[in-house]
This record gives C-alpha cells, sequence and structure tokens, in this order.
C-alpha cells in the first residue's frame, strides 16, 4: 500500500515538473534574461555606487583595499562556527587521505625496526613564517611517536628562537607519552643561521647518524634539494612537506611522500583528528569551493555583461 | 597557567598584528610597531640560546671523545676566530672588515664554502631528474614528455629544429603550469589564513603541549 501510494506521489511529480518545463522553457528564460539585462545593469552600477560610498567613507577609517581580505576572513570565520557547532555534535565529517601524513607511522615504525633516529627539520625560516609554525603543529605527533617507540628524534634548526620551541615542544612530548627518561636535549640542535652551512650541517648528520626516517616539513628554498638527495643518498625513507611552490617539484622527484600546499597546513588536524582543527579544515574546504564558484559565475556573466565584472573587480 | 600565558600572549599580539594590517588608526599602529620592536629583542637575545647550544654539544662531544670528535674542535676554533677578529674590527674600525683576519676568513673559506654548496645544486639535479624522468606509469610519462618538450623549447638546438616547439613549451608554462601553480596557491593561502586565525584563536594549541 505503501509502495502504491509513492509510486502515485512519483508520477504525480512527473507530470508537475513536465507541466512546468512545457509553460518555462530554456528558450523562454533566456528571452527573460535577455529582456532583464538593462535593468540588471542598472541594478549592478546602482550597488557599484553603494560599494564605492562605502569605500570613500571607509578609507579613513581603515585600508579600503583590503576590504576583500576581510571579507574572507569573516566568511571563514562563520562557516568555522557552523561547522564546529555540527562536529561537536558528533557528526563525522569527511577527509580525504593524505598519504604523505598516513605514511608518517609507516615511517616511524621502519625507524624503530631498524633501531635507528628520526631525522625532523621544521624549515629553514623563523617562527614568524607561518609554515614554520605549521610545522611546529606536526612536531609534537612525531615526538610522541618517537617517545612511545623510544627512538631517538634529532631536530635541527637554524633559528635560535625555533630551538627553544622546539626543544620544550619535544620535551612535553616525552613527558606525556612517559618517556622521560628518553629524551636527551642534545639531539635537539641549533646549527647556524647561514642557509648551505646548514645544509650542510644537516647532510652531515644524515651521512653520520644513518637516520631511517628524514622529514622535512617547513619552509625551504634551494637547499631542499640538497637535503633530499642527501638523504636519498643514505638510504632513509623521507616524507617532505612545503607550501614553497617552487621547491615542491625537488621534494617530489626526490622524496618518498611529499605533502603539497595545503595539506601541509591541514596536517595537525589529520593527525589529531580534534573536531575543533577539522571545522577548520572544512571551512577552508568551503571557502575554496564559494572562491571556485565565484570564478565560474564571473567568467560566465562577464561574458554577456562588462558591468557585473567591473562590479566583481571591484570587490575582489 | 604554563598554556594560559603563552596562549593570551599569542592572541593579544595576534589580533593587533591583524588589526596594524586593516586600520589606518594611529594608537594600534604604534602599539604593533612596539611588539615587532619587542619581537626583535627577543630574537637578538635567543641567538645567546644558540650560540649556548651549540658551544655545550661541541665541548660535550670532544670531551666524550664521541665519534668525529674532531670536527667539533675545528667547529669551536673556526667559531671562535671569526668572532674575536670580526668584534675586534668592529670596535677599533667600526667595520667587521676592518680586519684582514676576518677579511681572509670571509673571502676564502665562507664564501668559496657556500658557492660550492651552492654549485652542488647542479649535480643534484642531474641525479633527481634521472630518477623522476623515469616513464613508469601514465603521470610519470606525462612529466616526461612535457620536459622534453619544455627543455627542446628552452635550447637553441630545439629552436633550430622547429619554430613549434619554443611556442609550445611557452604554452605549457604559462597554461598548464601556471593553472596547476595557481591552484596550488590558492589552496596554500587559504590554508594559511586558517591556521593563523586558528592560533590567534587558540583553536591550534599544538604547539603548547602540556595539557
Amino acid at each position: 500500500m505503501k509502495f502504491f501510494s509513492r509510486a502515485h506521489f512519483v508520477v504525480e511529480m512527473f507530470f508537475i515538473v513536465q507541466e512546468f518545463l512545457r509553460q518555462i522553457s530554456i528558450k523562454k528564460i533566456l528571452c527573460r534574461a535577455w529582456e532583464t539585462r538593462s535593468s540588471v545593469k542598472g541594478m549592478l552600477s546602482f550597488f557599484s555606487r553603494i560599494w564605492n560610498y562605502l569605500i570613500e567613507k571607509s578609507d579613513s577609517i581603515f585600508y579600503s583595499d583590503r576590504l576583500s581580505v576581510l571579507l574572507y576572513i569573516c566568511a571563514f570565520m562563520l562557516m568555522f562556527f557552523l561547522l564546529l557547532r555540527h562536529a561537536r555534535k558528533g557528526k563525522k565529517l569527511f577527509f580525504r587521505q593524505i598519504p604523505g601524513l598516513k605514511a608518517l607511522d609507516e615511517a616511524i615504525g621502519r625507524a624503530t625496526e631498524m633501531g635507528k633516529p628520526v631525522l625532523y627539520v621544521p624549515g629553514i625560516d623563523g617562527v614568524d613564517e607561518i609554515q614554520t609554525l605549521a610545522s611546529l603543529n606536526i612536531l609534537p605527533y612525531v615526538a610522541e611517536k618517537t617517545a612511545q617507540y623510544q627512538i631517538p628524534l634529532v631536530v635541527p634548526t637554524r633559528d635560535s628562537v625555533v630551538l627553544s620551541i622546539c626543544e620544550e615542544i619535544v620535551r612535553q612530548s616525552y613527558i606525556l607519552a612517559g618517556k622521560t627518561e628518553y629524551f636527551d636535549r642534545n639531539n635537539v640542535r641549533y646549527l647556524t643561521d647561514e642557509q648551505f652551512a646548514f645544509t650542510a650541517a644537516v647532510g652531515g648528520i644524515m651521512l653520520r647518524e644513518k637516520p631511517a626516517t628524514n622529514i622535512y616539513l617547513g619552509s625551504f628554498y634551494s637547499e631542499s634539494l640538497i637535503l633530499a638527495e642527501t638523504g636519498f643518498a643514505s638510504g632513509s625513507i623521507q616524507i617532505a612537506g612545503t607550501a614553497t611552490i617552487a621547491q615542491l617539484p625537488f621534494f617530489i622527484a626526490a622524496c618518498d611522500y611529499t605533502i603539497i600546499g595545503e595539506e601541509f597546513y591541514a596536517a595537525s588536524a589529520y593527525l589529531s583528528q580534534e573536531p575543533s582543527l577539522l571545522a577548520g579544515i572544512k571551512a577552508a574546504d568551503f571557502l575554496k569551493i564559494f572562491l571556485l564558484l565565484i570564478f565560474i559565475i564571473s567568467i560566465c556573466v562577464a561574458v554577456f555583461s562588462p558591468e557585473f565584472l567591473k562590479f566583481i573587480t571591484l570587490i575582489f | 597557567m604554563k598554556r594560559k600565558i603563552p596562549f593570551f600572549i599569542t592572541t593579544f599580539v595576534g589580533v593587533f598584528m591583524t588589526a596594524k594590517f586593516f586600520l589606518k588608526d594611529p594608537s594600534v599602529k604604534a602599539v604593533a610597531d612596539e611588539i615587532e620592536q619587542w619581537a626583535l629583542i627577543i630574537v637578538g637575545f635567543a641567538i645567546v640560546l644558540g650560540v649556548a647550544n651549540i658551544f655545550r654539544l661541541s665541548l660535550l662531544a670532544i670531551v666524550r671523545r664521541k665519534p668525529d670528535w674532531q670536527y667539533k674542535v675545528i667547529l669551536l676554533l673556526s667559531f671562535l676566530v671569526t668572532s674575536i677578529a670580526g668584534f675586534t674590527a668592529f670596535a677599533i674600525k667600526g667595520d667587521v672588515f676592518g680586519n684582514n683576519v676576518f677579511t681572509f676568513i670571509f673571502y676564502n673559506a665562507y664564501f668559496p664554502l657556500g658557492a660550492t654548496m651552492y654549485g652542488l645544486l647542479s649535480f643534484y639535479i642531474a641525479s633527481a631528474a634521472f630518477r623522476a624522468f623515469r616513464a613508469k606509469n601514465i603521470e610519470s610519462g606525462l612529466m616526461l614528455s612535457a620536459a622534453i618538450l619544455v627543455m627542446l623549447g628552452r635550447v637553441p638546438i630545439g629552436m633550430a629544429l622547429s619554430d613549434i616547439f619554443p611556442k609550445l613549451a611557452n604554452w605549457i608554462m604559462i597554461v598548464p603550469n601556471s593553472a596547476g601553480q595557481r591552484g596550488i596557491i590558492m589552496g596554500a593561502t587559504i590554508g594559511v589564513v586558517a591556521v593563523g586565525l586558528k592560533i590567534i584563536l587558540g583553536i591550534e594549541r599544538s604547539y603548547l603541549r602540556g595539557e
């Protein structure tokens, strides 16, 4: 009986939709759009005038050319808090697998089996670089794993501020893992501020101490390939992650796994699986979809209406 | 408390630096500039930590006769000689290059060693390219073809063979290459905003540990 009532409903809906399509054909919609083109034009120029007025008025208070950034941040925050509420209700957020991050456990496991250290390079920039901060968010996970498996973790740094932070992170991770006795502060090392001297020193560590796993996460420049190739020559499994576009091809060519751009910033959330962090990643994903939609709509509409293009250029 | 104070400092500094980016207000700018000055001072002090760390590790290695301890002796000697020469020159003539010893070390050791490391890059590019350009599957085959076309378009022999190669190389660089790069840049930029906001708001606190 239930089935028949559902089938009846579907058939009824089919006829309604068919009638609707007959009455409003695509041709009619396009004709109507063409007719209302001038009114759309007027509307857009009206909004453009309002936007210009707002910018003129606010110019004395804030940098109006940076307003679009503020809009993005507000949109991100809105989406973030909505998704956070969603995640805290216990609903699962879907994330695709990131092979480079999945391989972290495997790489640390390999080092454990071989009884050799893990080398973690947190980039060559200071803490004022967001990539270094992203790397410092992943370091606790690696340090805790190495503490659990009781293998040495060598962290060479180029910046003395990064050295202090890394030392504290590694120490705390060993304490949290309950393996304080295995923490060796001599393994968190400051090498030098000079780029190629640092590269040579890290290369020396790779060749002398033979770490089983090399992890390069952070900001890298021309030394990336020298590090990765030396690591390859010493027979280590290598995982690299950076958002520096120019260095990505080198890491892809020389490392076993590479974490690319946005994946690198998502790493900490992916590894911890904390709802608040995952909500942030999902919000960034939605922001990307939103931007993509704006691009597609802008391209389509700009073909028909140059006024719209002007309006979009004004905002973004 | 161990987590609350750093979190408070992070949020305070983050909010002011963000406000400085958007607002023209001179008082906000003054506070943000002051924070930047503090950061510079802290970094200056932190250099002492770095130097202390390198000294401690090297001395320990020498005293305990760890493997390759001889290198540590060279490191400490180089460090001491360069520092003393540089500081002396600066104290006497107000310029680190005012001393022959420092100038000699800079131009005959420091500079050529850095250039050598950079020069090694060309050999590493060749070895990495050899591995990367092996057509093991469709993706690597595509990459190999694109690389061959771009290289042919960039060298004189390619131009001599046909006009198509430079055009094709340009097209690959401008269209598919730029499109891919822009995609990565956009994703990474949104990632930067997300990480920055999470740190400022205290949602991302992995770096503080000790929960």
